[in-house]
């Protein structure tokens, strides 16, 4: 960019995406961190996310950063600044530029000029030029490349120097003789900045007290302490992304909180498992003897639960899974993210099968869903599936700090202990529903020497367990299970409904990551006049104020990140509804969907359906939930 | 905890140690064909239990799909049971296992559930040596689905049909002895002599052992042509010995003669007494044990006996240094880290 650009140019104060193209495995990752993560210690909210490829070394890898003072946390769409490292992608990280835009690129090269264009501003830095002149060791002008970078864009936007180093030393805690090395590569590109181009350039940032007492986190770690926190003792899981490092984060904070002080041993068990059928047999022994226990994985792990999860539906056996998921089979696009395997998740398995599944869609959801989990499954003998997905699973996430309670205490649910079944006058009976809400009484293997043993099988038993292949006490068994499906309705998370202000008689329904980008395109529509309540699924089965909400509402949008409509299905299926209310709004490219799209669908909906969105009488209005 | 014993007892049923007769040690009454390998085999689990003097609440039973699945309803009716899915009980008792190391784990399954289904569980749970007894009642067909060839049929065996089975069958025996497994033997669900002690030693055995009981289908493969049919069996044996097993706490009592007996002293401290037919085989070396299952294969002989023990098995729990404390025990106190220490891991993603 000369300094005398007459060009438009995109001016802006703590609102803006930039967009890192980077190739895989050259240690960009922990330097684009540090950028997000200064803007975010200088309290302007930040979101991050990785776009990576199903590889380990060598092809494109992009990072998304969204910095909105406003708080808007969802992809928005466009890309105002693009950091280009990576040639092979060039062509399309410039064609991707928002007209008046900027393209930083390593200038060591002169760029091929079929590839310009006139309506965004080009920045040159020889980066590859002055690693080789600063560094003689080949790892090191790679590393140093990234941080240099990073430097460069401290002086263009304005990025407080002292914030940069404070992260260099936290980063480097323990390992001292690497800072002073790290904030010369930031000087070095700073200093080229500040000497070169007009700084601070058009788009900028600013101080300002907007993220509170947040973290940033992503939600695979939330998870993993929440598990920890929840009480898991065995975990048993088979790699894959983009679940791995929920096991990974169990691990990390287990070895750390959850070894005994006086052996020194573990007062956890993780198996790593030769697949998923395994993973989740492990999970479903465990629970049966009386651990609390969890596997994670994505869709394809799932597929193959399958069996087991109808099993541990029939035989009422707790479990815990959690579903990171993500693109469709095989690899490649799986590494993108999705919603797609909610009817894969509701109705697991072969024969009549009813799964609960909760939609968290923020790291301090994902930490107490989690822990909420093994509360669940222990009080309704279930398998308990949490659906998270790539784009909350993998990248750090602005977050409320996580909370625990210290008064509350775990809901182990109906146990009998072995005085309980010392004093016991009635015979006991695994399948018997005394309390008459469809939830029967369990006992651990090895609690009595003669009262309280049963066996376990997925069906042909009668309500003490004893075997048997009659028709009449399958179908009381079934109607049973039904009477807990309903219970379970009163146990598990009810939505979140945030009304607009007079109410509205058109709704949205979303869930799971989706809520970022629809709160913000509820807020673009009421700028369009047009006001929207909205519904966030947090469970199912759906709670009856699912049910209610669509009956109050004419029109409503189901919003969801997979190609058929999986969750407007569902509600079709489970709710005594209308269908025809439910329009379908879906985003299923393996890119976290954007606030710009869901107003452009809702909007243009309501235009060419001609509906005028009316306000609902004030009378009629539901509370604010 | 102390219980009270049964006190309406038969006064002529013996009782063992823990004043337990053997009807505390019996299940429900067996649906198998009348005549069934796998019930025999049932009877044999009951009777070294009850020698053992096992609580019978301390045992958890577990097993697959298939008509040897079925059995552990058919012994120990004081214990949990779980009936898994086909070929996947392993991974079940892996799980219930590292959730209580206290209980006795007896894991049955089938060839079938074990050498196709269940393959990949099977090598695995072998290969963490888990401390668990691992029945597979080998009948060399699918009992359950009626009578297909299993991957244990031998090649050329006949299937009821009379088709001569053209694939070579596993040995899982010897599957498990390449694999590490620290307890391998064999035996014929027919042979109480020489099952009871062999179960006895299993059970006692404080890592993976796994015992593979021919058990012929007397519905599907006990036809002429089967070489797992009742006949064959009987004809075919080639014993490494029979074995006795002596818990510490008794006297020895049985007098062997010294040239033909080999004593073996468990992890416990029992000893089991092996009777060598053929003193050809050292129970303590992997390698010759696979060498004469080879040989007596060769020969169409089945050799059964203690085929390996290994005197000093790891098991997965010391693998993964959990507590000595079952995990299922630990209380919220000791899992739960609290809410200081959640604020100070908030701090550390500012
Ligand atoms: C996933 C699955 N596939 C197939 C079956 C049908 N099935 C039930 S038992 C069995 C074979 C059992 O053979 P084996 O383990 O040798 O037991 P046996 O009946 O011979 O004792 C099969 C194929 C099943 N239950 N589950
Ligand atoms: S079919 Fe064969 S294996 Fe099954 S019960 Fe009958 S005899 Fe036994
Ligand atoms: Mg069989």
């Amino acid at each position: 960019m000369s300094k005398d650009a007459v060009l438009n140019r995109i001016e802006s104060v703590n609102d803006f995406v930039i967009r890192f193209a980077n190739v895989n495995g050259t240690g960009s990752a922990s330097a684009n961190n540090m950028f997000a993560k200064s803007i975010f210690r200088m309290g302007i909210p930040v979101s991050p996310k990785n776009i990576f490829p199903s590889n380990i070394q060598g092809l494109p890898t992009w990072y998304e950063v969204r910095v909105s003072e406003k708080g808007y946390v969802g992809r928005r769409g466009g890309i105002d600044i693009v950091v280009c490292v990576n040639p092979q992608s060039m062509a399309k990280d410039i064609q991707d530029v928002e007209p008046g835009g900027y393209f930083l690129y390593d200038s060591t090269k002169a760029l091929d000029l079929r590839l310009m264009r006139r309506d965004i501003h080009f920045i040159g830095i020889p980066l590859t030029d002055i690693c080789r002149k600063e560094y003689s060791d080949p790892r090191q002008r790679q590393l140093f490349k990234n941080v240099i970078y990073v430097g460069a864009l401290a002086a263009l936007l304005d990025i407080e120097f002292e914030v940069l180093t404070g992260l260099i030393a936290d980063q480097f805690e323990g390992k001292e003789k690497l800072i002073a090395p790290n904030v010369h590569a930031l000087e070095l590109g700073f200093h080229y900045a500040t000497e070169n181009f007009q700084c601070p350039f058009g788009i900028r940032v600013k101080r300002c007290d907007n993220v509170g007492n947040a973290i940033l986190i992503d939600g695979n770690t939330a998870c993993g302490l929440g598990a920890i926190y929840g009480g898991a003792t065995v975990a048993a899981w088979y790699p894959i992304t983009p679940s791995t490092s929920v096991v990974d984060a169990y691990e990390m904070y287990a070895k750390r909180l959850r070894v005994c002080p006086a052996s020194g041993k573990q007062n956890f068990a993780i198996v790593q498992a030769e697949d998923e059928l395994a993973a989740i047999g492990m999970v479903i022994g465990a629970n049966w003897n009386g651990a609390r226990s969890f596997t994670a994985t994505s869709g394809p792990g799932v597929s193959l639960m399958n069996e087991f999860l109808g099993l541990a539906y029939f035989a009422e056996i707790p479990a815990v899974l959690i579903d990171v998921q993500r693109t469709g089979p095989s690899t490649g696009m799986p590494t993108r993210t999705q919603q797609s395997d909610v009817f894969e998740c509701a109705y697991a398995s072969h024969g009549d099968t009813k799964q609960v599944c909760l939609f968290p869609s923020t790291p301090k959801e994902c930490f107490e869903m989690t822990a909420q989990s093994f509360d669940l499954a222990e009080r309704l003998q279930t398998p308990i599936i949490l659906l998270t997905d790539l784009d909350l699973g993998m990248n750090d996430t602005m977050s409320e700090p996580l909370e625990w309670d210290d008064a509350r205490a775990y809901d182990r649910g109906k146990v009998l202990t072995s005085e309980q079944l010392e004093d016991a006058s009635e015979r006991f009976g695994r399948y018997l529903d005394v309390d008459d809400d469809g939830i029967c009484y369990r006992t651990y293997p090895g609690t009595h020497p003669t009262k309280g043993g049963f066996f376990t099988r997925g069906t042909s038993r009668d309500e003490y367990a004893v075997y048997t292949e009659d028709g009449a006490a399958y179908v009381r068994n079934m109607e049973r299970l039904l009477k807990k499906w309903e219970t379970a309705k009163s146990y598990v998370p009810a939505p979140e409904i945030i009304n607009a202000e007079h109410g509205s008689n058109i709704g949205i329904i979303y869930f799971g990551t989706t809520r970022a980008a629809a709160l913000e395109a509820v807020d673009h529509l009421i700028e369009d006049n047009i006001a929207v309540d909205a519904l966030r699924i947090r469970a199912f089965p759906f709670n009856h104020e699912v049910e209610e909400f669509i009956a109050q509402h004419d029109t409503l949008f189901v919003i969801e990140q997979n190609r058929d409509g999986q969750m407007r299905s569902l509600i079709i299926n489970e709710c005594e509804i209308n269908p025809a209310k439910l329009v379908a709004v879906l985003n299923y490219d393996g890119m976290p969907i954007t606030a710009r799209y869901i107003q452009n669908k809702v909007a243009g909906y309501l235009e060419s359906a001609n509906v005028e969105p009316l306000r609902r009488q004030a009378g009629h209005k539901a509370e604010r939930n | 905890m102390t219980y009270l014993r049964p006190n309406f007892r038969h006064p002529d049923l013996p009782t063992n140690e823990l004043g337990y007769t053997k009807k505390n040690y019996e299940g429900s009454l067996s649906t198998l064909c009348a005549g069934c390998g796998h019930d025999s085999i049932s009877a044999a689990i009951v009777q070294a239990c009850f020698e053992l003097s096992i609580e019978p609440h301390k045992v958890a039973k577990l097993s697959g799909i298939g008509c040897s699945s079925k059995t552990p309803t058919y012994f120990l009716g004081n214990s949990h049971g779980f009936n898994s899915v086909h070929g996947r009980m392993p991974s079940v008792v892996t799980g219930a296992n590292m959730a209580n190391r206290d209980l006795i784990y007896i894991g049955v399954s089938g060839d079938g559930d074990t050498a196709s289904i269940g393959m990949g569980q099977f090598v695995h749970a072998v290969r963490r040596s888990l401390n668990m007894t691992y029945i597979v009642e080998n009948n060399g067909c699918y009992g359950l689905t009626k009578g297909q060839d299993s991957a244990t049929a031998d090649v050329g065996s006949k299937s009821k049909k009379g088709d001569a089975n053209p694939f070579e069958g596993i040995d899982l025996a010897a599957l498990a002895l390449q694999l590490g497994a620290s307890f391998v033997a064999r035996s014929f669900s027919g042979d109480k002599e020489q099952l009871i002690p062999l179960l006895k030693a299993a059970i006692k055995h404080p890592g993976f052992a796994f015992i593979d009981v021919i058990s012929p289908c007397v519905t599907f493969n006990n036809n002429p042509g089967s070489t797992k049919s009742y006949e064959f069996v009987r004809d075919h044996l080639q014993a490494t010995g029979t074995v006795d097993f002596v818990p510490m706490r008794k006297e020895i009592t049985t007098s062997y003669s010294a040239g033909t007996s080999q004593e073996v002293t468990l992890h416990d401290g029992s000893v089991i007494h092996l009777h060598k037919i053929d003193d050809k085989l050292d129970i303590h070396n992997r390698r010759s044990a696979l060498d004469l299952i080879q040989e007596y294969k060769s020969e169409s002989k089945i050799l059964t006996g203690l085929l390996y023990m290994d005197k000093e098995p790891t098991d997965l729990h010391e693998t993964i240094g959990t507590v000595h404390k079952p995990l299922r025990s630990l209380q919220e106190k000791e899992l739960c880290p609290g809410n200081n220490v959640l604020q100070n891991i908030n701090a550390s993603f500012r």
